[in-house]
């Protein structure tokens, strides 16, 4: 007879065999991956393809006095070239934005920002089509360029969208300028300055948020294929969000949304930078429609980072208000965000400044205030999230550097200061006094978890003796809380659309099963992932489980992948659609063994008769009852969708620190440790997750130590090719270490919240304050990123820290 | 100008092909000889998603001209596996060292390369070894790894 421990170790057995939640399962996408044989849109071929390319103005700001197509349309293999005359006539020459402005597809009359798409040409293959490009000749006549925002909102700043000029309000609340886009405020403002007025010490510092490019390494385009006979038109495209492209495409096309198919086919990296619709995009459609023949638009990387979505670009100021042992009483938060030439980011409608107000952090604060003005300039048009949703980078970047500037000015130490405000486990959920509900934490664990690992106490040590021989080291610290799973229908949409997901599973008769949803992966992995959860809810193995997104034809609506709202929202829809089948089979499996559904039980991978060993039905058992033997009564098939609105959203939370040596002669910063501790509740393949977060940290360093897109006077993008854009290589990347504690989510079903992008957004702040602190007893309580070697060697020459004695 | 007639060994095989004197080696592998696995991300030699090998030595193929690989030989990610998975697709797998996927084909064009030049590379020198090579996903580490790996495994089937 088999024992009890026999029992528990078939049980663990069976359980491992179905590879579920926790397991570190290996890539279902890899085999095709490494072997070549994955499906990028420039890999998509259609018979009769024609090529698209753009010609690009070269001025920030210049009106179009006449545009000479004949040369082009002389070069043997040109099909066309259309300018915005030619989409006049089908209103495509603008398109709406996904915040509520518009943006010119082709430019009318005006460009606004250097690379501007003026005209497109269509001809047989792209090299013919960049020759002609070159043949378009376009006369320009410049007009003063604005590129300092400070001054948008001058009396005399040149006015630079003539066609808002007269509205009051372009989609996002009234306007005082007409250069100006929005204002956004939040929290209690005379609340917030009587805190200040009444506190014993406040604190106020200025930083500037670089502008930055997610720039993966695909870039976007797509391959739109119009059939005139059907009336049918498919396009293939570097979509995050394939569904809510479908929407807008056919609002746009007129064509039904019946019939228009949008295809995300295998994407090579998004970031952010792939929700927006692009002018190419839409060239592309037009005319493929125009035609008649598949057309395809692959923009080179000049072109991707000079016109398609960025991030960030504020310029904020953050004040503390606090007592002596550093209790925080008020926080204000003013920004000045640059948005270029078209109000294009891509926020929820009703969020303007996108989730900025999470900016409380982790801290139990009582009172804030957050005040936000976006304003047009002659720049690309943006911004999105980069590795984040929607501005909480932003928000966790001045909270964090605040709470250093804080600490600083009190001579308490950095760590102590955060833990005296953190939000304690027994106040959760806690309501932020900007309205947001954390929905749970344990700060203090994770915090005194990675303060043991590396020793703190040892390097601050360490640190004081550097201090004394006069070296430079710092150690920056940074307990971040964000929030993710965009988000609950009532407050979040897209165009209309509750930002809900969905998930639709299909068991077939023999027990293997398929299932869809309206999220879309580009790298994370989903097709494991998913699939590991379907393996928990119902015990099917996961090798058995066959996932599909991206085709708008055959997947439920969803609002895509960003903002790390995949597992949150989807593996939730995922979880609840699976938990319905689960339900039905319940019953199947009662009447199979004739028995009251109540005294059924699941274990792991089949319903058992409770108290009758050996009674009991397996899920495959069920699955082909399902097809041809069920209650009466019911109907046959086992298949559920489910289209999971939020209630709340997530909130990962995590402690960073690193630990840096500054050459105080060169300005050459040397990462000796970057320690990540996150909690993204229940980790559903810890691989995934730790590989999440390298990347994840990798993009922060990217941003904190060397990305920016600066302008010139002129309107110019320096900085537009990876010569000049800092990408990491091997070489400059640091070692990661990775660690993690599980807090799970009350609300979402697998108690899952999400986690690609903390790494994005706790890194930053983390990298800015070692930097910070190993200056910090030079008096200096902020430096701007981005922390290249110059820019660092010009602080430490300012200080005078780079004397030779 | 005319096209030009040209033929190299591509993973073994022998090929003709019809070129334009200024066309890229990557865009005859893609477009005329449809072999996709080669990607592009920035056609100015700095991202290396277009690694393949030439002659035994890595290149850039959007930086070579396809006329420059008249009588040569080209091996491409396709031309990798040998009935079964090369030691580095493998260990890609293994190791987690691949995330979107993008870069991964020249990454494994690189790495089976240097493991050639290097059969025992240290840490440091696969960051060296592979710095033409960019990656926006995985952060470099488990790369590293599965290079090590491959190369561990490598050295024992040797
Ligand atoms: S495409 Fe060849 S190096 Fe980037
Ligand atoms: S895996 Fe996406 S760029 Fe390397």
């Amino acid at each position: 007879m088999a024992t009890a421990e026999d029992r528990v170790k078939a049980d663990i057995e069976r359980e491992d065999a179905l590879q579920g939640i926790g397991c570190s399962r290996k890539r279902k996408e890899d085999p095709r991956f490494v072997q070549g044989k994955g499906t990028y849109v420039d890999d998509v071929k259609l018979p009769g393809t024609l090529y698209a390319d753009l010609v690009r103005s070269p001025f920030a700001h210049a009106r179009i006095k006449g545009i000479n197509k004949e040369k082009a349309l002389a070069l043997p293999g040109v099909h066309a070239v259309l300018t915005a005359e030619d989409l006049k006539p089908l209103n495509l020459h603008w398109m709406p934005t996904l915040a509520g402005d518009v943006q010119a597809v082709l430019a009318d009359e005006k460009v606004h920002m250097q690379y501007q798409e003026v005209a497109v040409v269509i001809a047989d293959d792209r090299y013919i089509a960049a020759d002609a490009v070159d043949l378009v000749e376009v006369e320009y006549e410049a007009l003063p360029v604005l590129v300092d925002p400070h001054k948008a909102l001058d009396p005399d700043a040149p006015i630079l969208r003539e066609d808002a000029e007269d509205k009051d309000n372009v989609g996002q609340g009234p306007r005082k300028h007409p250069n100006h886009i929005f204002n956004w405020q939040v929290g209690d403002a005379e609340a917030t300055e009587r805190a200040f007025d009444e506190a014993e010490v406040t604190v106020k510092q200025e930083m500037y948020y670089p502008r930055v490019h997610p720039s993966p390494l695909e870039t976007c385009g797509c391959v739109a294929s119009f059939d005139k006979v059907n009336g049918k038109l498919d396009v293939y495209i570097t979509s995050q969000a394939p569904h809510v492209v479908r929407t807008v495409v056919s609002m746009l096309s007129g064509v039904p949304e019946s019939k228009v198919r949008i295809v995300s086919p295998d994407i090579g990296g998004g970031f952010g930078n792939k929700v927006g619709i692009y002018p190419g995009y839409v060239t592309a459609i037009v005319a493929s429609i125009v035609i008649g023949r598949p057309v395809k638009w692959i923009e080179d990387r000049m072109e991707h980072l000079s016109t398609t979505a960025w991030a960030r670009d504020y310029w904020m100021t953050g004040e503390l208000a606090a007592d002596k042992d550093g209790r925080i009483k008020g926080l204000k938060v003013d920004v000045l965000a640059d948005h270029g030439a078209f109000n294009s980011h891509a926020q929820p409608t009703k969020w303007p400044a996108g989730f900025l107000s999470i900016c409380t952090g982790s801290y139990d604060i009582p009172v804030a205030h957050v005040n936000v003005d976006g304003v047009y300039t002659n720049k690309s048009p943006g911004g999105v999230a980069y590795r984040c949703s929607f501005r909480v980078t932003e928000a966790v970047y001045v909270i964090e550097r605040m709470m250093d500037v804080l600490a600083q000015k009190l001579g308490i130490d950095k760590a102590e200061i955060r833990r005296r405000n953190f939000v304690k486990p027994e106040q959760f959920p806690y309501e932020t006094c900007l309205g947001w509900e954390l929905d749970s934490g344990d700060y203090h664990t994770a915090l005194d978890k990675v303060l043991a690992a590396v020793d703190y106490e040892g390097l601050r040590k360490e640190q004081a003796e550097k201090r004394a021989k006069g070296e430079l080291m710092g150690i920056g610290l940074v307990t971040f809380t964000e929030v993710v799973g965009a988000g609950p229908s009532k407050n979040c949409d897209i165009l209309g659309v509750g930002m809900f997901d969905s998930a639709e599973i299909r068991v077939h008769p023999t027990g293997s099963a398929i299932a869809r949803m309206g999220t879309i992966t580009q790298g994370q992995g989903h097709q494991t992932t998913y699939a590991q959860i379907i393996a928990s809810e119902l015990g099917i193995p996961s090798e058995e489980i066959q996932i599909e997104e991206g085709d708008t034809d055959t997947a439920p609506y969803g609002l895509g992948t960003y903002g790390s709202r995949s597992t949150p929202v989807g593996g939730a829809a995922t979880a609840v659609a699976a938990r319905k089948i689960r339900d039905k089979a319940r019953k199947i499996a009662a009447h199979l063994m004739e028995v009251s559904e109540d005294d059924v039980e699941w274990d792991i991978d089949r319903f058992k008769v409770k108290g009758v060993p050996g009674q009991e039905k397996t899920m495959k058992e069920v699955a082909w009852a399902a097809y041809n033997n069920v209650p009466e009564g019911m109907e046959m098939g086992l298949e559920a969708v489910d289209y999971y609105d939020p209630p709340n959203f997530t909130y990962p939370f995590g402690t960073y620190l690193c630990v840096v040596d500054i050459d105080k002669y060169t300005g050459v910063v040397d990462i000796r440790r970057f320690y990540a501790l996150d909690d993204c509740g229940t980790r559903i393949n810890p691989m995934i997750i730790e590989g999440q977060v390298h990347g994840g940290l990798n993009e922060g360093f990217a941003v904190a130590m060397g990305q920016e897109m600066p302008y010139d006077e002129e309107g110019n993008l320096l900085g537009n090719t990876f010569m000049d854009y800092f990408i990491p290589t091997f070489v400059e990347t640091p070692h990661w270490e990775t660690d993690y504690t599980v807090t799970p989510s009350p609300h979402h079903p697998l108690g899952a919240k999400g986690v690609a992008e903390s790494p994005h957004v706790g890194s930053i702040p983390c990298f800015t304050a070692a930097i910070v602190d190993a200056l910090a007893h030079l008096d200096v309580t902020h430096v701007d990123m981005p922390h290249n070697a110059y820019r660092v060697w010009q602080t430490l020459h300012e200080l005078g820290a780079d004397k030779r004695d | 100008m005319a096209k030009q007639h040209i033929s190299f060994s591509l993973n073994g095989e022998q090929i003709d092909a019809l070129v334009e004197p200024r066309e890229l080696l990557v865009h005859t592998l893609r477009e005329t000889l449809n072999l996709t696995g080669t990607h592009i991300g920035c056609e100015t030699s700095h991202c290396g998603v277009c690694t393949v090998d030439l002659n035994g030595v890595s290149v850039k193929s959007c930086t070579v001209l396809a006329m420059q690989a008249h009588e040569g030989e080209v091996t491409t990610v396709e031309g990798l596996a040998n009935g079964e998975l090369h030691a580095v697709q493998q260990a890609f797998i293994e190791e987690h060292g691949l995330q979107c996927g993008f870069c991964t084909p020249g990454m494994l064009m690189r790495a089976q390369r240097l493991l050639q030049e290097n059969p025992d590379p240290s840490e440091e020198e696969i960051r060296w070894g592979m710095a033409g090579n960019l990656c926006r996903c995985t952060g470099y580490q488990n790369i590293i790894k599965a290079v090590q790996s491959a190369a561990k495994k490598l050295q024992q089937e040797a």
